[in-house]
């Protein structure tokens, strides 16, 4: 039984989900073999194959492949499958993206994002929005996962290298063309991959509030975040959402400012490791979830959380 | 142009779920039900195209029991012209759905199939990105921008850490993302009106879909709970908490 794991990388440097994702092939079967697809990415292949528990690093380098185009991807993919018993990738965009084209394509229905793999043909995933945990069980030869990143560890370097083998490209079916990226230039950590976040909710008053959560966030190093009442009051963009209907995030430190904690918010965050809530209001659910919660006006407290801060810095 | 926009009945994003140890399954029993809120500004969508005079049709479907209806209904009274249900005792996985869809699509030939990116019950993020192998046709995943260039279109992804922009050759699958737009509400003369558009039903066998699932639910069970509750007096006492108990500044 051999698993197929797609790498996620940006052509330059190998994404750590994917790390994540070998690991959770590791425990559903093995040999595990990672293919790279991208256009002059040797060097994501030569990482890859120095990770534990890789047996074989396959590379598919084109510019065809550059943007990792879902229509091209999964014709490449499609190819490669009748070798393996499982595909496997982390659940990020591109995971998401191409692998459930492919499922289709070889008609089996895809388990996504798994939080634990119980044996090859048993897995745990979370449904509404993590408010429940199904145990699903596959009745197809062939399967195809995306794995939650936030619940497998991340797997470490090899002494040993794995080989590498090129592939040739498939040809491109010519369905989508790219045409520009822009990668957010913010200095501050994307919520999904943030170690910790500060996020605030409808008791911010403004979005010229935030620059308070801002200040904090920038002398951790953290991402901000918003819950939806904040985001619907119009206080911050929609891409600050974290919640049900927004970004479920798990980072090591969630610190819940002004937030009540309703459930669609909750639903987003309280898988995190450990979670701060500052509310005056000491009947707010959020307090229920809290390790640390602290019953005081966000605007004497925050400014003094930030000077505190910073004294820690010095 | 003619647009099909496919809509799922789900719990609403506001209940909180419960589940039912004897069935081991979430209990659905009285519980409000909505429109999957991806799916709303799937419709959304459609509607404001529509409104630029760039379509002329806009097609609900949803695969579900009868009570779908009323989403569909929903879907009517924000917009769309008129509604098809795919009668199914439950809402079945995405493979199933999305194979009911190319069939409709082929049946009807639709130029633009725009629906949510997830549905907030199973969490699959699927159905578009299948549906878009068996037509073989471009996809554009999480969207939140729609244009038009001639006879292509062009859309804004939300990807990790940014935005990517595709050009996609028709016909073409395009997924919702929140930042697409914000729904409107549908207003009581549309509601009435909504009650003389049609829901043509159909049957899976019409369809002649294999409705047996590849994978199988084995149980259900709720997340281990979180232990919370913890206070702190002061900021000085979190920090040092933080710091020395939790151990993450």
């Amino acid at each position: 039984m051999s698993v197929l794991v797609l790498a996620e990388h940006n052509n330059d440097k190998l994404n750590e989900a994917t790390r994540k994702a070998i690991t959770a092939a590791c425990l559903i079967s093995k040999p595990v073999h990672v293919i790279v697809v991208g256009s002059e990415c040797e060097n994501v292949a030569k990482v890859t194959s120095g990770i534990s528990g890789v047996d074989k690093v396959m590379l598919a380098d084109d510019p065809i492949y550059k943007n990792m185009l879902s229509e091209t991807t999964s014709e490449l993919l499609l190819d490669l499958i009748k070798d393996y018993d499982f595909l496997v990738a982390a659940a990020s965009t591109n995971g998401k993206n191409i692998l459930p084209r492919v499922a289709a394509s070889i008609d089996v229905s895809q388990i996504s994002e798994i939080i634990s793999v119980i044996d090859d043909k048993t897995f745990q995933r979370p449904i509404y929005a993590g408010n429940a945990i199904a145990t699903i069980e596959t009745k197809t030869e062939k399967n195809v996962i995306t794995i939650r990143t936030t619940a497998f560890e991340t797997a470490p370097e090899s002494d040993k290298k794995a080989e590498i083998e090129r592939i040739n490209p498939k040809t491109n079916p010519q369905l989508s063309v790219f045409i520009e990226e822009k990668v957010s230039s913010s200095e501050r950590p994307e919520l999904t991959s943030a170690g910790i976040i500060v996020s605030g909710g409808r008791g911010m008053q403004s979005g010229d509030n935030f620059k308070l959560l801002e200040s904090v966030a920038d002398k951790l190093g953290a991402a901000v975040g918003a819950s939806r009442a904040a985001v619907d009051a119009g206080f911050v963009p929609n891409e600050y959402q974290v919640g049900q209907t927004g970004k479920v995030v798990a980072p090591e430190l969630y610190i819940a400012v002004g937030i009540s904690g309703a459930i669609q918010h909750l639903a987003g965050m309280k898988d995190s490791k450990v979670i701060v809530a500052i509310n005056k209001d000491e009947e707010a659910p959020i307090f229920e979830v809290a390790d640390y919660g602290l019953i005081a006006d966000l605007f004497e407290a925050v400014p003094e959380f930030d000077k505190e801060l910073e004294k820690l810095q010095k | 142009m003619k647009i099909l926009v496919p809509v799922k009945r789900v719990v609403d994003y506001n209940v909180k779920i419960r589940v039912d140890k004897d069935t081991n399954s979430v209990d659905l029993n009285n519980i409000k039900m909505s429109m999957n809120p991806f799916d709303e500004i799937a419709v959304e969508e459609a509607i404001r195209i529509k409104e630029k005079g760039q379509c002329d049709e806009i097609v609900v479907v949803s695969l579900g029991p009868e009570q779908s209806k009323e989403t569909i209904r929903n879907a009517l009274a924000m917009g769309a012209d008129r509604g098809i249900l795919i009668k199914t005792e439950h809402s079945p996985e995405p493979l199933i759905v999305a194979k009911a869809l190319a069939k409709l699509v082929q049946q009807d030939n639709y130029d633009l199939i725009i629906l949510g990116k997830q549905s907030i019950d199973d969490d699959c993020n699927q159905t578009g990105q299948m549906l878009s192998a068996l037509l073989n046709c471009s996809v554009g995943t999480y969207a939140s921008k729609i244009d038009f260039d001639n006879d292509s279109i062009i859309i804004t992804r939300e990807i990790d850490g940014g935005l990517q922009t595709l050009k996609l050759s028709k016909p073409s699958v395009v997924t919702a993302d929140l930042r697409l737009n914000v729904p409107r509400y549908a207003s009581l003369p549309n509601i009435m009106k909504a009650k003389q558009k049609t829901i043509d039903e159909l049957d899976p066998q019409d369809l002649g879909i294999d409705m047996n699932p590849k994978l199988v639910i084995k149980k259900v069970e709720e997340p281990p709970k979180r232990i919370g509750g913890g206070k702190v007096e002061s900021i000085e006492e979190l920090i040092d908490k933080l710091k020395n108990e939790a151990g993450v500044i």
